[in-house]
C-alpha cells in the first residue's frame, strides 16, 4: 500500500481516540475496557466474529449508544457524542449496512437528505445538484448515468457509493463504513473498496467493520480485532496475515503474539 | 494499488434496456426523439407517469361520446356537468394522496370533509348564526384540521395503524356529521337556497360561472404565467449544465397546457342553457386549480414535501437523516382533513345544502381509488397532487357515462368502479415489482 497522504498529520495524536470504553446492557457486557485509535488518512478495519461487540462500538461512536464508562477524545480534545447529531457536527458520519437511502427519491434528493439547501424559502434543487454532482465527480463516482436518477434504479454498488459520496459531502473527517461489501457481487466490490482508498487519500480517517477478510487485507491500513468485547490487538495490517486474524476473532489471541496489544507508533 | 485506480469502467452488472426503462426520461434525453424512446421505455416497464391515465380518458370519453344517446356524453352542458361532478372526486383525492405518500391510508376522509362542510353551512345559515361566508369557511376548514392532526397524533405518538385509527375517526365523524345537521330550525337540511350573500357565495362556489370574456383573459394569464416559470426554470438548467428535459420538450409542456386552457374554456364558454344564457367557466375550475397549484409547490418544492416522499419511502432514512418523522407525519394527517373539507364543501355548494344522503363512506373509496388511478402509489413515496385531479375526472367520466346510459342504479355503479380501483391497484402492484427486482439489493 502507498498510503500518500496529502498534508502532514500530527502523527501523535490520532484523530479519534477511545479509551476504557465499558457498554453493558442489563446483565451482558457488550464492550470491556475498549481502547481504539482511528488515525487520519488510515483505513481501520474492526473484525470481529458475530457478537463480538462491533456494532456496539461503532454506535457508541457514533452517539447512538451512550458508553457507561470511557472516555472519547476527538482531535486530541475529550468530547461527549451524546446524539447522533452530535457525531455529524463533529464530522463523523457513519454509513450503515441498510444505506439508509430513501428508493423513491433521487441521488440529490437522498445525498441532501435532512440538510437541504433553501432559497426563499423554496429548495434551491440547481445548486443542490450541483454540489452532489461535484462530489460524486470528486470521488470519481462516474458509473451512475444522472445524478437525477432515482435511488432504486442503481446497483448494489452505486447505491453504496451514493451512501458514501453523501457521508463525505458534509465535510466529514471520520467515515465509519458497516459491512459495506457484505451484499455486493465482484466488480461492485472493487469499486467500493477502491472508493474507500480514494476517502483514505483524501486524508479521512476510514473505520471498515467486515467479516470479509480478503477485502479487508485489500484495503485496511491498520487492523483491530474485537473478541467477546475485548479489543485482544490492533496494529499496522503489514504485521498481520489472514491465518493471524482469524485466530485472533476467533480464539482472542494468536500462537504467536498472545493477547499483545501493541499500540501504534 | 492506492488511490491511482484506473478510470472506472462502466457499470457491466447492470443491464442497459432495463436501466434505460427505470429512468426519467428528462435524465437522459438530449433530444426529442431520445425522450419520446426513453418514455415508451418507462411505461412498457410499468414506471408511467401520468401518460396512461390520459389516454384511458381519452378512451373513455370516445367511447361513451359514441354510444351516448345523441352523443350527449361530449356536449359542452354535459362535459362542465361532468367537470363539477368530478371536481369533489378531485380535491378529495388531493386530499387522500398526503396521507397515501406517506406510505398510510385515511378512511375518514369523507365524513371529515363533510362535518367540515356541515359546520360552514350551518354557520352562514340567516336564520341562526348568519355568519359570513369567510368566517364560515375558516370555521370548518379549522376544525377538520384539528380532527385530522388528533387522528395524526394517535398515529404517530402511539404507534397505532393509520387504518384503525381512520377507521375510528370515520365513524366519530359520521356521528358528529349527524349531529350538526340536526342542530337549528333546518330538520336535518340545513340548504343554501336563500336570499343571504352568504349563502349564495358558497353556492356559487360550484355552480357560479366566470364571465366569458374574464375566462379568457384568466386563462391566458394563467398559461402565460405558467408558460414563463416552465421555460425560465428549464432554460436556466440547461444553460447551467444541469438535468433538464430538450427545449422542445419544455415547449412541448407548455404548449400541452396552453391547448387544454384554450379547449376547457371554449367548451365552458358556449353557451349551456336551453333557455336563456349559462356560459362562462364555473368557479369551481380555479378552485382546483388553486389547491393543485398550492399542495404541488408544497410537494415537490419545499422542504416538508421532500420529507414526506423520503418518509414515504424509506421512514428510518428519514428518521436517521434527523427529519422530525413524527411531526411530518401528524401535519401530513392535519393537511389531508383541511383538504377534505375543502372537497366537502364543494360538496355541499354542489348538493345546494348538506343532508344526511353524503355517502362519507363510498366517497373515501373513490378518492383513493381516483388517486391510484391517477399514478399514486398505495404503497407510498410515491404520487402528486396532479394524480388526484386526472383520477377524479376518469371516475367522474365513467359515473356520468353510465348514467347517461341509463345505468344510474347503484349497484353497477359500486361493481364498475370496484373493478377500476382493482386494475389500478394491480398496475401500482405490479409496476413496484418490477421497478424493486430490477435494482441488484436491499440489505
Amino acid at each position: 500500500m502507498t498510503a500518500a497522504v496529502a498534508e502532514p498529520r500530527a502523527t501523535d495524536e490520532p484523530l479519534l481516540k477511545v479509551r476504557g470504553l465499558d457498554k453493558h446492557f442489563g446483565p451482558v457486557q457488550a464492550l470491556y475496557h475498549v481502547d481504539l485509535d482511528l488515525p487520519s488518512g488510515k483505513v481501520t478495519a474492526l473484525c470481529g466474529d458475530n457478537g463480538a461487540g462491533k456494532s456496539v462500538l461503532t454506535k457508541c461512536i457514533a452517539g447512538i449508544y451512550q458508553p457507561d464508562q470511557g472516555e472519547i477524545s476527538w482531535e486530541g480534545h475529550q468530547v461527549h457524542i451524546r446524539h447522533a447529531r452530535d457525531a455529524s457536527r463533529l464530522g463523523i458520519e457513519t454509513v450503515y449496512q441498510d444505506l439508509a437511502l430513501a428508493d423513491n427519491l433521487d441521488i440529490v434528493q437522498n445525498m441532501f437528505l435532512g440538510r437541504e439547501r433553501l432559497r426563499h424559502w423554496l429548495l434551491d434543487e440547481d445548486s443542490m445538484e450541483r454540489a452532489a454532482g461535484e462530489t460524486l465527480a470528486s470521488l470519481r463516482v462516474t458509473t451512475v448515468r444522472s445524478v437525477r436518477q432515482p435511488v432504486a434504479s442503481l446497483s448494489g454498488g452505486q447505491r453504496q457509493s451514493v451512501a458514501v459520496a453523501k457521508a463525505v459531502m458534509w465535510n466529514s473527517k471520520l467515515v465509519i463504513m458497516d459491512e459495506p461489501t457484505a451484499a455486493l457481487g465482484v466488480v461492485q466490490t472493487k469499486q467500493v473498496l477502491d472508493l474507500i482508498k480514494r476517502l483514505r487519500d483524501r486524508g479521512l480517517a476510514v473505520m471498515v467493520i467486515s467479516h470479509n477478510l480478503t477485502d479487508v487485507f485489500q484495503v485496511a491500513d491498520r487492523i483491530a480485532v474485537l473478541y467477546l468485547g475485548r479489543l485482544v490487538v490492533q496494529d499496522d495490517a503489514s504485521k498481520f496475515d489472514l491465518q493471524k486474524v482469524v485466530e485472533y476473532m476467533t480464539t482472542g489471541g494468536s500462537s504467536r503474539t498472545n493477547g499483545a496489544r501493541t499500540e501504534e507508533s | 494499488m492506492a488511490g491511482a485506480a484506473p478510470e472506472q469502467a462502466p457499470d457491466l452488472t447492470a443491464a442497459p434496456e432495463a436501466v434505460e426503462a427505470e429512468l426519467p426520461p428528462g435524465v437522459v434525453a438530449q433530444t426529442l426523439g431520445q425522450y419520446v424512446r426513453a418514455y415508451t421505455a418507462r411505461i412498457g416497464a410499468g414506471e408511467s407517469g401520468v401518460l396512461p391515465v390520459i389516454f384511458a380518458m381519452f378512451a373513455i370519453m370516445v367511447v361513451f361520446g359514441a354510444i351516448s344517446p345523441n352523443h350527449v356524453f361530449l356536449s359542452p352542458v354535459n362535459l362542465v356537468n361532468l367537470f363539477q361532478q368530478a371536481a369533489v372526486f378531485m380535491v378529495l383525492a388531493m386530499a387522500e394522496g398526503f396521507a397515501l405518500i406517506l406510505g398510510e391510508i385515511d378512511l375518514s376522509v369523507g365524513f371529515v370533509g363533510a362535518v367540515g362542510g356541515a359546520i360552514t353551512v350551518q354557520l352562514v345559515q340567516p336564520l341562526t348564526t348568519n355568519w359570513h361566508w369567510v368566517p364560515a369557511i375558516i370555521a370548518g376548514l379549522l376544525a377538520c384540521t384539528l380532527f385530522g392532526a388528533i387522528q395524526g397524533t394517535l398515529i404517530t405518538r402511539l404507534r397505532l395503524p393509520s387504518f384503525i385509527v381512520t377507521l375510528g375517526g370515520y365513524l366519530i365523524a359520521n356521528g358528529l356529521f349527524l349531529y350538526i345537521l340536526l342542530r337549528g330550525p333546518f330538520s336535518g337540511y340545513p340548504n343554501l337556497a336563500g336570499q343571504s350573500d352568504s349563502l349564495r357565495v358558497i353556492y356559487n362556489l360550484m355552480w357560479g360561472t366566470i364571465d366569458p370574456t374574464v375566462s379568457w383573459i384568466g386563462a391566458a394569464v394563467v398559461v402565460l404565467g405558467l408558460g414563463l416559470v416552465i421555460w425560465s426554470s428549464d432554460a436556466r438548467r440547461r444553460r447551467s449544465g444541469l438535468v433538464a428535459p430538450p427545449a422542445s420538450v419544455t415547449a412541448i409542456k407548455v404548449g400541452v397546457i396552453a391547448v387544454v386552457a384554450v379547449v376547457v374554456v371554449a367548451i365552458c364558454n358556449t353557451n349551456r342553457a336551453n333557455l336563456g344564457t349559462l356560459e362562462g367557466v364555473p368557479w369551481v375550475i380555479p378552485i382546483i386549480l388553486a389547491v393543485l397549484g398550492a399542495w404541488t409547490v408544497l410537494l415537490t418544492r419545499t422542504q416538508f414535501g421532500r420529507y414526506v416522499y423520503a418518509i414515504g419511502g424509506n421512514p428510518e432514512a428519514a428518521r436517521r437523516a434527523g427529519i422530525n418523522v413524527a411531526l411530518i407525519r401528524t401535519v401530513g394527517f392535519a393537511l389531508c382533513s383541511f383538504t377534505a373539507g375543502i372537497a366537502m364543501l364543494l360538496y355541499a355548494s354542489l348538493l345546494g345544502g348538506m343532508s344526511n344522503n353524503v355517502q362519507g363512506g363510498q366517497y373515501v373509496l373513490y378518492a383513493v381509488a381516483a388517486a391510484v388511478i391517477g399514478g399514486t402509489s398505495l404503497f407510498g413515496g410515491r404520487g402528486k397532487p396532479l394524480h388526484g385531479v386526472l383520477g377524479g375526472l376518469v371516475i367522474a367520466a365513467i359515473y356520468n357515462g353510465l348514467y347517461l346510459q341509463g345505468i344510474s342504479s347503484v349497484e353497477w355503479q359500486y361493481v364498475i368502479t370496484g373493478f377500476v380501483l382493482l386494475a389500478a391497484v394491480v398496475i401500482d402492484a405490479v409496476s413496484r415489482r418490477g421497478a424493486s427486482s430490477g435494482s441488484v439489493t436491499r440489505a
